[in-house]
């Protein structure tokens, strides 16, 4: 077993999820099953190569510091669940 | 304008090309309104069996469609796609009109802006018909991670029409959009359309705007077209490619007008054919048909030749490492705050979580909670780092091929299309079905998939490769391909619902 039903429990809790027992057992196995699959990557020598998280050779796109037309604060509230006084409005954090 | 019965006409609309529809259009032997009804009454007809859409817009679709009239009557001059009716992927953003990304978590999302690639078919005179099916969060191969329902082929309804943008392929396959956008992370687009046997091009990943497309996983989703044939194809990578100062990630480079590579010619061109690709897993049917369409390029002069990409197998256990590490990071917007679903709960924390969990399917669950393993301490080096080595290994088998070979010719799935129900509960079973378009991904460059042949009554899809910002040479053999063989315009008799 690479991943535990506790892994489980604590990637699920990163990930801001909640998981009943019957998804936790099916997660367990089947994310089991795909890191067992991915052992493969093991075979491959990558000592001397460079990682690429990206194809582009494009670094640090810059734009002129100028002031562009932006939403409106009404159309970005529009698909709010809860708004107040122009805000996005959630439960109690403290 | 000649007689013609009105069932008639309306068949044959649904069944023309765009360059075919705008011909007759600027001869004004039929009007943009009677186009947009013959496809809205074919929506009508096919979607209780195959279900494409998420949203039709029929309305805005004819109220476009009678402003094009007006204009054309008026003798304006008219932009490139005036008239012709498209659809968007629901993971497109479209100002006004509800986009779901195929998920119960945007199930009431309607966007304040337009897509980069909406606004650009807008202005190219397109006319939208609707918003497409697709796996939630493009996150699929086959419509069933559908937060609503699955889409069925076109050939077969017991059959899946491929994902993540099923719904794409499968109403240009049924004629209920003549051209339609899709998304492609791994074989999003090309696996579709080779199920559903239409054309679907990757762009090279940066050539087509990402602005307003719901991200899955951003180093590796590009927007490309489905179409009838390449000469539409092309016509719609003129519209959406280009530079976008709104995409940060947006190529600085020139667009050519890539009709020109339309030309029956290919004598001379070096196609290799990947090893790798044709071997255990792959369909021996399908390899029938891959060495077909390799003899008939051959006797249009272009020389095909066998090459090995060593790193291949890697490929696919690398993007699911990166894809769903990417994704775990972009989604973790969708909590209740600013749109869509929200469950409500004692504290912010649970909140949180509970719309969540009620808010995603299975696999995007699953993906998300892969993503955050893999860059979760202590698994980082392990897992995410070395599958971005490997990417670079994959990349490198590509610019070395490219070194030798115009373009590369490979199948773009292991089968044809697979049957409901076939893979869905083993998630490995469903990710190998993107074997053969994952590794494009990675190189971040350009392929299309085209119909060749039939197998036990559903499409094969070929895949032309070719190198980065090189559409023009996969354009150019596909169209040179079309003209010279009847097995790449394959239609589905829908047989029982027309």
């Amino acid at each position: 077993m690479r991943i535990t039903a506790n892994d489980v429990e604590h990637v699920a809790k990163l990930s801001r999820l909640y998981l009943s027992e019957e998804e936790k057992e099916n997660y367990t196995q089947t994310l089991n099953s795909i890191l067992e699959y991915m052992e493969i990557l093991n075979r491959v020598d990558t000592c001397e190569v460079e990682p690429t998280a990206h194809v582009l050779p494009l670094k640090n796109v810059f734009r002129e510091d100028k002031l562009h037309k932006c939403l409106d604060r009404e159309l970005a509230l529009a698909n709010a669940p809860e708004e107040e006084d122009g805000c996005f409005k959630v439960p109690r954090i403290i | 304008m000649h007689e013609r019965r009105e069932g008639e006409i309306n068949l044959s609309l649904t069944g023309l090309t765009a360059h075919e529809l705008c011909e007759l259009l600027r001869n004004r032997e039929i009007s943009s309104v009677e186009l947009t009804r013959a496809h809205l009454e074919r929506i009508n007809t096919l979607e209780d069996k195959i279900r494409a859409f998420v949203t039709v817009t029929a309305d805005l679709a004819l109220s476009q469609a009678k402003e094009t009239d007006a204009k054309r009557l008026r003798g304006e001059e008219l932009p490139p796609l005036a008239g012709i009716p498209v659809a968007l992927k629901d993971n497109m953003c479209t100002k006004g009109i509800k986009t779901t990304c195929g998920s119960k978590i945007l199930y009431n999302f309607i966007p304040p802006y337009d897509a980069a690639v909406a606004e650009k078919l807008n202005e190219a005179g397109a006319i939208l018909v609707g918003k497409c099916n697709m796996d939630e969060y493009a996150m699929g191969s086959s419509t069933e991670n559908s937060g609503f329902y699955p889409t069925r082929n076109p050939y077969d309804f017991n059959a899946v029409p491929g994902g993540s943008s099923g719904g794409s392929a499968a109403a240009v396959a049924a004629g209920e959009s003549v051209i339609a956008l899709g998304s492609d992370t791994g074989g999003s687009i090309r696996q579709p359309a080779a199920f559903c046997g239409v054309i679907g091009l990757k762009p090279t990943y940066g050539a087509v705007s990402r602005y307003g497309l719901v991200a899955y996983a951003s180093s590796l989703d590009q927007i490309g077209p489905f179409s009838k044939d390449v000469t539409d194809c092309a016509l719609a990578l003129n519209v959406i490619a280009g530079h976008d100062p709104k995409d940060s990630t947006s190529a600085p480079v020139d667009v050519p007008d890539y009709t020109k590579f339309l030309v029956n010619d290919i004598k001379g061109m070096k196609i290799g054919m990947p090893r790798e690709y044709t071997g255990q897993g792959i369909d021996p049917e399908v390899n029938v048909c891959l060495r077909q369409a390799a003899a008939r390029l051959e006797e249009l002069g272009a020389v095909c030749e066998e090459v090995s990409l060593p790193h291949t197998e890697y490929a696919l256990p690398a993007y699911y490492i990166i894809a769903p590490a990417e994704a775990s990071s972009n989604l973790a917007r969708y909590d209740g705050v600013q749109y869509g679903l929200r469950v409500e709960g004692d504290d912010i924390i649970s909140m949180y979580s509970k719309t969540r969990s009620q808010g995603f399917g299975e696999e995007v669950k699953r993906r998300i909670m892969l993503g955050t393993y893999a860059l979760s301490s202590g698994y980082y080096d392990a897992y995410y780092l070395k599958a971005l080595k490997v990417r670079t290994l994959v990349k490198q088998d590509f610019d070395k091929a490219f070194e030798k070979y115009d373009c590369l010719l490979t199948p773009t799935t292991p089968s044809v299309a697979f049957n409901f129900g076939d893979k869905i509960n083993d998630p490995l079973a469903m990710y190998l079905s993107d074997v053969c378009t994952i590794p494009v991904n990675l190189a971040g460059i350009p392929a299309m998939s085209m119909p060749f042949g039939m197998v036990k009554g559903r499409p094969v899809g070929i895949q032309l490769i070719g190198r980065a910002f090189d559409e023009g040479t996969l354009l150019r053999v596909g169209y040179a391909l079309e003209q010279n063989s009847d097995l790449t315009r394959p239609r589905p008799e829908l047989k029982g619902v027309m």
